[in-house]
């Protein structure tokens, strides 16, 4: 695959007043990359989001979208990019049509090709049945899909969502990640959601930010292989005992969680079998015997909700 | 890319009924003002017949119907734009047009455009009644369309005021009021010029209806044009900073 850079982010700043919302923010995204943002709320998100889109000028720091620096050519680079805001920015008095032939000759479509563009983000985003209402008439995920198909409208190299799948019903949200997932094979996409799963589900990278910093960024690859789990949970009837546990072949370490719970550690291969074998021989009576699979949840609690260590570590 | 903006600006002034609120309203008070001033200009024409240089139809009847028109615009140009950007921040739209590619001067200068094409239409729906004389007598032309050009600078001075106004707040009621106010006072700024000499003259340049009363008498002098020339750069260029200002600091 290509992996030409589409955007490259250099030590972003950004105060409010005296509150620094994003401080020193680095990275880049490459075609075909689904970059999913996570953080709690009010992490700066869509502070970042809002300065690589040119909506807000940055305190300091560098964006380049494709190449183009964003503050040095803002109009080259921003007909790079299709964003779509936390609310999506529609008019109520326009119909869907009108709006999207707007946004179109915004984005400088040419004639010739606007009603073929118009016609695919409508069909992308299933607008088709509603194409001739007004936007304002629409329920929330209607006016979340028109503002897609506005993102997507002129076929930007990167596609920037904020929180796309807010306020839409679960079939909508599996047909917006599967379309996430079809652009991100030609794009680069920038997605945040507060949805774990839904990262899991769309992204091929993943960005934690917490008190405007970047605390975590590893692609799901790495994250799987930290995630795919090494240890196992145990349960038993009667009372186990971690030494003779610790015997068997592949364990490499035996945490006892309780009289008759232990979360065994393993290296390569997993010795299930075995375990089950010395239980059983035991007679201790097998109760649950499950991978303890960590989870992007956990990883996101244990770096953002460890508030007493961090604050004293962040503040600014 | 201005035009792009200015027609979407001048079609969704229309989608609401303000727009034609506004243009029936006025266009209702302007012809009764007219049909008085015609019959002023009846009542007096026998004895104007006799009079060698006598004031015609043009200074009885339409200088000052486009001068009450001005004033009455001045009340009415703030409802128009009040809600140019105040609306677009309100609604968040704002973030179709800073994320597309368009520069921040093409923006103000696309609302401006859209703005003053609403004005220029009202302008041209009510000239059309002094037109109407053309029927019966004729006018004389030059005066007519100093006059008109007069109007139509002073609506653009107020749609540039407008639009910078609007780009300082949220909130379409304040920034039409705060539009109505500066209005105002450029309007009336030179009255206090009779009382303090000192002081008249920066006042009196400073007025909207000292410049827009020398085009009704005819006088189409370049120092005026450029004073609403200037205005209107002034005023624009003010909103392009503060929009790129405001995304600086919110």
């Amino acid at each position: 695959m290509d992996t030409k850079i589409l955007i490259s982010v250099e030590q972003l700043y950004r105060y409010y007043g005296h509150t620094l919302a994003v401080e020193g923010i680095s990275f880049e995204l490459a075609q075909g990359e689904v970059l999913g943002f996570l953080g709690p709320n009010g992490a700066g998100k869509s502070t970042t989001m809002q300065m690589i889109t040119g909506n807000l000028a940055p305190s300091s720091g560098r964006v380049r979208i494709n190449g183009i620096d964003l503050l040095d050519e803002p109009r080259r680079a921003k007909a790079e990019i299709g964003y779509l805001p936390e609310q999506p920015p529609v008019y109520q008095d326009l119909t869907v049509d009108e709006y999207l032939a707007y946004c179109a000759r915004l984005h400088r479509i040419s004639k010739g090709q606007r009603s073929q563009a118009l016609q695919r983000a409508k069909d992308r985003c299933g607008l088709g049945d509603v194409s001739r209402r007004l936007i304002g008439n629409l329920s929330k995920g209607f006016q979340q899909r028109v503002g897609i198909a506005q993102a997507i409208l002129h076929m930007p190299p990167v596609v920037i969502l904020d929180e796309p799948t807010v306020g839409l019903d679960p079939n909508q949200i599996r047909e917006i990640r599967a379309l996430i997932r079809e652009l991100g094979e030609s794009h680069g996409i920038i997605l945040s959601t507060h949805i774990l799963p839904e990262v899991q589900a769309t992204c091929s990278r993943v960005q934690i930010i917490h008190r405007g910093k970047l605390v975590f960024s590893e692609t799901m690859q790495e994250l799987e292989r930290r995630l795919g789990s090494h240890a196992l949970l145990l349960e038993t009837r009667a009372a186990l005992d971690t030494a003779t546990l610790a015997q068997v072949a592949g364990v490499t370490r035996v945490d006892a969680l309780g009289s008759n719970r232990a979360r065994l550690q393993f290296g390569d291969g997993n010795p299930a079998e075995a375990i089950a074998a010395c239980v059983a021989a035991q007679g201790w009576g097998l109760v649950e015997l499950a991978l303890d699979r960590q989870t992007l949840e956990q990883v996101f609690v244990d770096l953002t909700c460890s508030d007493i260590p961090a604050s004293t570590g962040v503040a600014a | 890319m201005i035009f792009t903006i200015a027609i979407r600006e001048l079609k969704n002034l229309f989608l609401s009924p303000l727009a034609w609120a506004i243009m029936a309203v006025l266009q209702l008070i302007v012809a009764y003002l007219f049909l008085t001033q015609l019959d002023t200009f009846m009542l007096l024409q026998p004895r104007l017949a006799g009079i060698e240089g006598a004031p015609g139809v043009t200074d009885i009847v339409v200088a000052p119907l486009l001068q009450t028109t001005g004033f009455l615009l001045l009340l009415i140009a703030p409802a128009i734009t009040m809600r140019v950007f105040s609306d677009e921040r309100r609604n968040r739209t704002m973030s179709l047009l800073l994320s597309a590619p368009v520069y921040m001067s093409e923006i103000v200068l696309g609302k401006f455009l859209g703005v003053t094409l609403f004005f220029m239409l009202l302008l041209a729906m009510l000239i059309a009644m002094p037109l109407s004389l053309y029927a019966g007598t004729t006018l004389d032309a030059g005066k007519l369309a100093a006059g008109v050009l007069g109007l139509a600078l002073v609506l653009s001075s107020f749609a540039a005021i407008g639009v910078f106004m609007s780009s300082l707040t949220e909130q379409p009621v304040v920034a039409a009021i705060s539009t109505l106010g500066l209005l105002i006072l450029l309007w009336i700024v030179d009255w206090s010029s009779s009382s303090q000499e000192q002081v008249s003259t920066l006042f009196q340049y400073l007025s909207l209806k000292s410049h827009f009363e020398s085009f009704l008498k005819g006088l189409f002098s370049s120092a005026d044009v450029s004073y609403y020339l200037l205005l209107i750069a002034t005023f624009l260029i003010l909103s392009i900073r503060r929009l790129d200002q405001q995304r600086l600091t919110c």
